[in-house]
């Protein structure tokens, strides 16, 4: 039954996308038929969780190898799919288009910095931790290096990293579910951890293996449909991607007209106005300087977090997971090159008065009877003031909040409400599907490396398993308890739990594989220092009102551990004995794919 | 197949390969992005040069070298004996 399964996973997904698309037009005609756009949004998201669920239940488990890697027979596509919905958050698909909107060119670091980190990916890691045989990577600093100390310390880095970006995704399935589901926030979020545990519970990684493979296919229809047919219907061009060139050379002289850059005289609490010019890098120093630092964090960063690291765990051989980490690239590419389109496209339909979606320019009065402004208004995620009491609305008197550039552009180009439904089913399988990936993570890394194997090696399977299932309810709950206090915007959360993989992950995986000198007294020092000195720096300048160094602000933090954490553990290494002739025969052997892994699926 | 020689020269290209590798991450990383304003003076599809880099170019040139990356080690591998049996 479970070959075959593998064997037709093109048949099987196939139907599924067929099956979405026969759903999404089932609601266009619905809509048509005078079905009310609220229960249109309740529908679209009910069913895609209930899939998605379905799913997690048809694949639950009791083998070991199944629960923590799927029992690595993922073929490289399908890996590469799931890994893209992993990677893919509720701040890629809600967020990303408006990052781009309201930063302009220096926010394309982050689209950089986020599709690049898989060159390292790809050169560096997966291939060689694929070889290694293990189930977390903790498992490989713990093995590698030898000692529970190590392990333990891979474990709480991990687990930082993971839990910070984790409470920002249970965060953006409960603003979803609040609004499609038109429930209280606070409910929303347990409503939406509810979903993600029915997807992850009984099949650990092979159910969120499959769950994620139908939630990309679902959310990349859902960005990139809307994006289609705005640039068609407004006559942008048939490809928007390739099509956008001069709408950025347009927004920069409207611009210059419009007076970009002046700052508001009023201020709404949660809301922006564009004071940032489209397309304008400096060429100084400084702002080159926190381009490529951010880049370099998001980078290192993708390379060292264990929820993407661990997807590459799951492929049939080591071939396939080199193969995977390019397909994931090119899944994951199709958002991050459709965004900054999006971004550009909507931006330039409020500004340019030959369109006729432009409000800039226009009478309050006039604004204020769109229907789109009302309705974004009354939930506050809009606002329009008059600050220079002309009685016309001035660029900087425009505030509304990131997210809408994806959320509202269905209707501000007069799509049918049909699409915003599927916007948001998008958006929630988005956030799904990478907070069941990094719960996934932290409840393995605890029930594997730190239960059976520091706590209780003697364990037998069925408590391992019910262990690891326990752990990711108390980690999820604990998630969306700290979501619901709504500590952080998305996307600052989403930048720390990056740096803080790469300032204590980054080197000590790296060099296990690239240096064999490396020791277990080096591993040690450069996860401690690394992420004692990135967490020093992030507390100085976020709490403690220091002055960044050289414009390096808190979400570049990463900038500071990974320097300290190279030094500190090349230092500490070349002081200490060099690794005993059994541990670096173990390093030759996860350089050559052939042969067997270190670690064999019993371990 | 697996004798000692035969693993240095596999670890030697490998290592030449992923510096290699890297170089070309390192330019479209940072080197390019770096000249962004300068880059802007040209024009490319329509896009300033720098804008473009930052929003599609490098993009493309990271998915294309993973994917070349990806199948030049594999050949590496099958030249030395070290590719897995049954690829």
């Amino acid at each position: 039954m479970k070959g075959e399964f593998i064997d037709n996973l093109p048949k099987v997904y196939g139907l599924y996308t067929g099956g979405f698309v026969i759903f999404i037009l089932l609601m266009a005609v619905l809509e048509q038929l005078g079905v009310a756009a609220d229960t249109i949004g309740i529908l679209f998201v009910l069913f895609t969780v209930v899939v998605y669920a379905g799913i997690g239940w048809l694949s639950r488990t009791m083998q070991v190898d199944a629960y923590y890697v799927a029992g690595r027979q993922v073929p490289a596509v399908f890996n590469g799919m799931a890994t893209a919905a992993d990677w893919m958050s509720g701040a890629s698909f809600v967020a990303l288009a408006g990052g781009v909107y309201f930063g302009g060119h220096a926010y394309l670091a982050f689209v950089v910095g986020w599709t690049g980190g898989y060159v390292l990916v790809a050169s560096l890691m997966a291939p060689y931790l694929r070889k290694f045989g293990c189930y977390t990577v903790p498992d490989f600093i713990g093995t590698r290096y030898g000692g529970n100390l190590a392990r333990f310390f891979a474990v709480v880095v991990l687990a930082v990293a993971s839990f910070t970006y984790v409470t920002a995704q249970i965060n953006a399935t409960g603003t979803i579910a609040a609004r499609a589901l038109q429930i209280p926030f606070e409910v929303g979020v347990w409503f939406g951890l509810l979903g993600i545990l029915l997807c992850s519970m009984l099949g650990g990684m092979r159910a969120v293996t499959w769950t994620q493979v139908a939630q990309y296919i679902v959310l990349i229809i859902a960005y990139l449909v809307p994006v289609f047919w705005m640039s068609n219907a407004q006559e942008f061009g048939a490809v928007p991607q390739f099509a956008y060139g001069d709408a950025v050379v347009r927004i920069g002289e409207l611009e210059q007209a419009l007076g970009v850059g002046t700052p508001p005289v009023e201020s709404v609490a949660g809301l922006r106005t564009l004071t940032t010019l489209h397309n304008a890098p400096q060429s100084d120093f400084i702002y080159n300087w926190r381009f490529v630092t951010l880049v370099l964090c998001m980078m290192a960063g993708t390379a060292s977090l264990p929820h993407i690291l661990m997807r590459y765990f799951t492929t049939p051989s080591v071939a396939a997971a080199r193969k995977s980490v390019a397909w994931s690239l090119f899944f994951i590419f199709l958002l991050y090159f459709t965004a900054p389109a999006l971004a550009t496209f909507t931006k330039l339909q409020l500004l340019d008065p030959n369109l006729a979606t432009s409000v800039i320019g226009k009478t309050i009065g006039e604004v204020n009877a769109l229907e789109w402004i009302q309705k974004w208004s009354n939930v506050g995620m809009l606002a329009v003031t008059d600050g220079n009491g002309d009685g016309i609305l001035q660029i900087n008197e425009f505030f509304m909040r990131p997210d809408i550039v994806v959320l509202a552009t269905p209707e501000i180009a007069g799509l049918p409400y049909v699409i915003s439904g599927l916007v948001a089913a998008g958006g929630m399988a988005a956030a799904m599907s990478t907070a069941d990936g990094l719960l996934l993570a932290i409840a393995n890394a605890l029930s594997h490396d730190l239960y059976y194997k520091i706590i209780d090696p003697k364990a037998d399977t069925k408590h391992r398993l019910i262990v690891a299932r326990v752990l990711l309810i108390v980690i999820g709950a604990a998630g969306a308890l700290v979501a619901s206090l709504k500590l952080t915007g998305i996307l600052g959360a989403v930048a720390w739990a990056f740096c803080f993989a790469c300032s204590g992950l980054f080197f000590p995986i790296v060099l296990g594989i690239w240096w064999k000198r490396a020791n277990r007294a080096g591993a040690i020092a450069g996860m401690v220092c690394g992420f004692i000195a990135g967490t020093w720096y992030l507390y100085m300048v976020r709490f403690a009102d220091m002055d960044p160094w050289l414009g390096m602000d808190h979400l570049r933090f990463g900038m500071i551990g990974m320097p300290v954490s190279l030094v500190a553990m090349v230092a500490v290494s070349l002081m200490t004995p060099a690794p005993d002739a059994e541990t670096q025969a173990m390093v030759d052997e996860i350089r050559v794919p052939r042969g067997k892994a270190v670690l064999d699926s019993t371990h | 197949m697996n004798d000692p020689s035969q693993r240095v020269v596999h670890w030697q290209r490998t290592k030449s390969l992923m510096i290699t590798t890297l170089i070309l991450w390192f330019i479209f990383s940072f080197a390019i992005h770096w000249f962004a304003g300068a880059l802007n003076a040209l024009s490319f599809l329509g896009f300033p040069l720098g804008y473009y880099m930052a929003a599609q170019g490098s993009e493309v040139v990271f998915v294309i070298l993973i994917f070349w990356f990806a199948q030049k080690q594999h050949k590496i591998d099958e030249q030395t004996g070290f590719a897995e049996e049954g690829n």
